[in-house]
């Protein structure tokens, strides 16, 4: 009598020839009638994805290094400071000298295609859920499990779904960088001192000029931290993207392993690594108010350049 | 200052928090006090059948301890807070039922506020935060930045467009509040213990500014305060509050005098009365003489039957010209002068009857009789040392506010 439901356990979970639940077979049968019924939908949502990355490759691959070199140190000048401009443009110069410069270029597309998409599809589910309790407690769960998810799971899945190559690299990026920005998105949002948001709402303001007057503006940092999040977060599916057939950095270190070429691999490791570097240095800088208080003419470049043709205004000293 | 017109009138308001209002009001309305309704359902009363209304052009103070719904009520009239039941009409539009749309318009045209830790959006400049609320109006850049710094100018800020409010100190942040609120043109201003954030100095200033702008502007402001001092120097009315309940609502002369119960007398305990009584409350009336209407033998006689020592002179606007000594008076009558401008002296204090008995204390050390007018310079009667000194003196020992004259007690 005292053995009996131990025993009943026994034999239910380990004795049985088959599962009571056979969860898998329901999966991989989903999967498959997906794949039969639906496969021309996502072979259609890879269009614009695909136009978009291949445009934004040709684009970096055409762009002379020099030119790229320069731009970059006038923008981290302009958004960050000269610091972080000189300390950008010589650690892509080490990119180029250790002989991973178009790879490095690939990536980055792939990188800012992917940081795109999330940028589209995170920004309203996260101003969505910062609006409505619902909303933010039924995406939670499933923000969850995209980002615990073992990659590999759905690799899989993707592959079936939108073949080998980069767009379904960016679809498993995405879904993988996307959720920081969902969340701080909704935090930011949500953030917003209830005295502020009663100020516009005395002055009568509606739901829309509520979000971009007030909400956006001042959830901006902290939406702008949740893009720095997927960059990184995209930047670190870079090698397990390469698995399905995707170019860059990625696939050097793949190869490198492949070949039991340790130095290819580190090539391409200290490539992703440097690009994680200067990619979060630069958004973490544009997210940040600038201390000295100046506005955006009156620093970096075109601060200089107005400083040189006698525009720039004085630096506000009194304080009341 | 204050008109008869009602601006706002607030009926029957309640407002319940929590999960089910409906169950609490009913106990409410068969007589379930605060804790009741708390025990029984975990519902929060914090706002408990108010009955009011508002002038129009008023200055109304609502006081009353912390928790006591102050902010509640004054949120209930832009609806910032859904009230539970009731009605608040501005004028004799019933605001508590109109849909979103038409709140939204309200909002911008009716009513603006100023928030206690100023509420001002961090990310905009100082011009910019002022012109929010014509910008959600719809009215057009250049038309409110001109709009903006004229209001900024009121409040002696419009060099400061340009900052950011968090490079202002906080004196300076709530004028930018309070030019927000004005610069809509919006007849009725809400201020939730806009100054309590500011240190004395700069609050004592704040009152004095709000209640010289009041005098120009003229809208009709429901004012928070949890200090009666506050509330008794700068209110026309005061209301005061008590665990969501309105205890008693009069002029601040009336609260003071005669306060309902304990509660409002322990409230105006430490309260200066000479700050708050006004010289109009202690006047004596007496009949002066109109220059023209009689010879200074007269005017001896006039005094002489009512046995006055002297008696003030008027034009024929009723504006006080002079003063009549009786001794002066009867050497001139002895020696035949019969001008009444000959004999009367020109040199007399004259204050109005809504200065504070504080204000007139100096005068009435030099033992000359003051002559007290309306707004209007219109002569009223006298006021003299030892009425001061009586009014003050009976005043602060309690005892005597019973036998005051009776003053209507909660006035709707
Ligand atoms: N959102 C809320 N939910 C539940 N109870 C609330 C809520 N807001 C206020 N209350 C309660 O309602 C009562 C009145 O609050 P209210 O803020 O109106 O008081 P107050 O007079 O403005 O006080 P203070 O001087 O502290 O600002 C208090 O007991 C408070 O606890
Ligand atoms: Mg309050």
């Amino acid at each position: 009598m005292d053995t009996a439901i131990p025993d009943f356990f026994n034999w239910l979970f380990l004795n049985q020839s088959t599962e009571i639940i056979p969860l898998g077979d329901w999966i991989s049968t989903i999967v498959d009638w997906v794949v039969t019924n639906f496969r021309w939908f996502f072979q259609l949502v890879r269009v614009p994805i695909s136009q978009a990355l291949n445009g934004i490759e040709a684009f970096l691959q055409a762009v002379p290094p020099l030119v790229f070199l320069g731009a970059l140190g006038l923008f981290a000048w302009q958004f960050a400071s000269r610091g972080l401009a000189i300390f950008s443009v010589l650690a892509m110069i080490f990119v180029g000298l250790i002989g991973a410069w178009p790879e490095t270029m690939t990536t980055l597309s792939l990188v800012i295609t992917a940081v795109v998409l999330c940028a589209l599809v995170g920004l309203p589910l996260g101003i969505a859920a910062a609006r409505s309790d619902r909303v933010e407690a039924s995406i939670r769960p499933v923000l969850d499990a995209m980002q615990t998810l073992p990659a590999f799971v759905y690799l899989v899945p993707v592959v079936m779904l939108f073949g080998t190559g980069k767009v379904p690299g960016v679809i498993v990026t995405f879904i993988f960088a996307v959720p920081p920005l969902i969340r701080l998105t909704n935090i930011g949002i949500r953030q917003v001192s209830e005295e502020t948001i009663e100020a516009a709402q005395s002055f009568g303001s509606t739901p829309r000029q509520m979000l971009w007057e007030i909400q956006m503006p001042l959830a901006m940092p902290t939406i702008l931290a949740g893009v720095n999040q997927s960059i990184m977060l995209a930047l670190s599916m870079v090698v397990i993207a390469s698995l399905i057939a995707v170019e860059g950095l990625g696939q050097m270190v793949n190869r490198g392993i492949g070949r039991l070429d340790v130095g290819l691999a580190a090539v391409g490791g200290l490539g992703i690594v440097i690009m994680a570097i200067v990619l979060d240095r630069l958004t973490q800088a544009i997210g940040k108010p600038p201390k000295d208080g100046l506005s955006w003419q009156d620093r970096g470049p075109v601060g200089a350049i107005r400083t040189t043709l006698g525009k720039r205004r004085r630096v506000p000293t009194a304080t009341p | 200052m204050s008109s008869s017109q009602p601006k706002i009138q607030i009926e029957n308001l309640v407002k319940i928090y929590g999960k089910n209002p409906e169950h609490a009001l009913k106990l409410f309305r068969e007589g379930g006090n605060r804790d009741e309704i708390l025990q029984a359902t975990g519902n929060v009363l914090g706002v408990a059948d108010v009955t009011l209304s508002i002038g129009e052009g008023e200055l109304f103070v609502i006081m009353g301890l912390s928790g006591s719904g102050k902010s509640t009520l004054v949120r209930c009239l832009n609806r910032l807070i859904e009230p539970t039941s009731g009605h608040v009409y501005i004028d004799d539009e019933d605001v508590a039922k109109v849909d979103l749309k038409r709140l939204r318009e309200v909002r911008r045209t009716k009513l603006s506020m100023v928030f206690q830790r100023f509420g001002l959006f961090p990310h905009k400049s100082v011009l910019e935060n002022t012109e929010y609320g014509l910008k959600m109006r719809g009215i057009d850049p250049e038309e409110r930045r001109q709009k903006a710094l004229e209001t900024l100018a009121i409040v002696g800020l419009h060099q400061w467009a340009n900052y950011a409010p968090s490079a202002l100190s906080g004196g300076m942040q709530q004028r930018v509040g309070l030019a927000r609120a004005l610069a809509t043109d919006a007849p009725i201003l809400l201020m939730d213990e806009a100054f309590s954030a500011l240190d004395p100095l700069i609050r004592r200033g704040m009152q004095d500014e709000l209640m010289r702008l009041q005098t120009e502007l003229h809208r009709t402001i429901v004012f928070i305060s949890h200090d009666i001092q506050e509330a008794l120097k700068i209110g026309d009315r005061v209301a005061i509050m008590k665990d969501g309940y309105l205890v008693q609502v009069g002029t601040p002369e009336e609260i003071i005098t005669n306060p309902v119960d304990d509660y409002i007398a322990a409230f105006t305990q430490d309260v200066n009365r000479a700050q708050v009584l006004k010289t109009g409350s202690i006047v004596r009336q007496t009949m002066p003489f109109i220059l023209g209407q009689g010879s200074a033998r007269a005017a001896l006689q006039d005094m002489q039957t009512h046995d006055h020592r002297r008696m003030h002179v008027v034009d024929r606007q009723g504006q006080p010209v002079g003063v009549l000594m009786r001794k002066d008076l009867e050497s001139a009558v002895d020696s035949g002068v019969e001008d009444v401008e000959a004999v009367m002296r020109r040199d007399f204090p004259t204050v109005e009857a809504s200065t504070s008995l504080e204000e007139i204390f100096h005068l009435a050390q030099t033992g000359a009789p003051i002559a007290v007018v309306n707004r209007k310079g219109k002569f009223k009667g006298v006021v003299e040392q030892s009425d001061i000194l009586a009014s003050i003196g009976r005043l602060s020992r309690n005892e005597e506010a019973d036998s005051a004259a009776p003053v209507d007690r909660i006035a709707v």
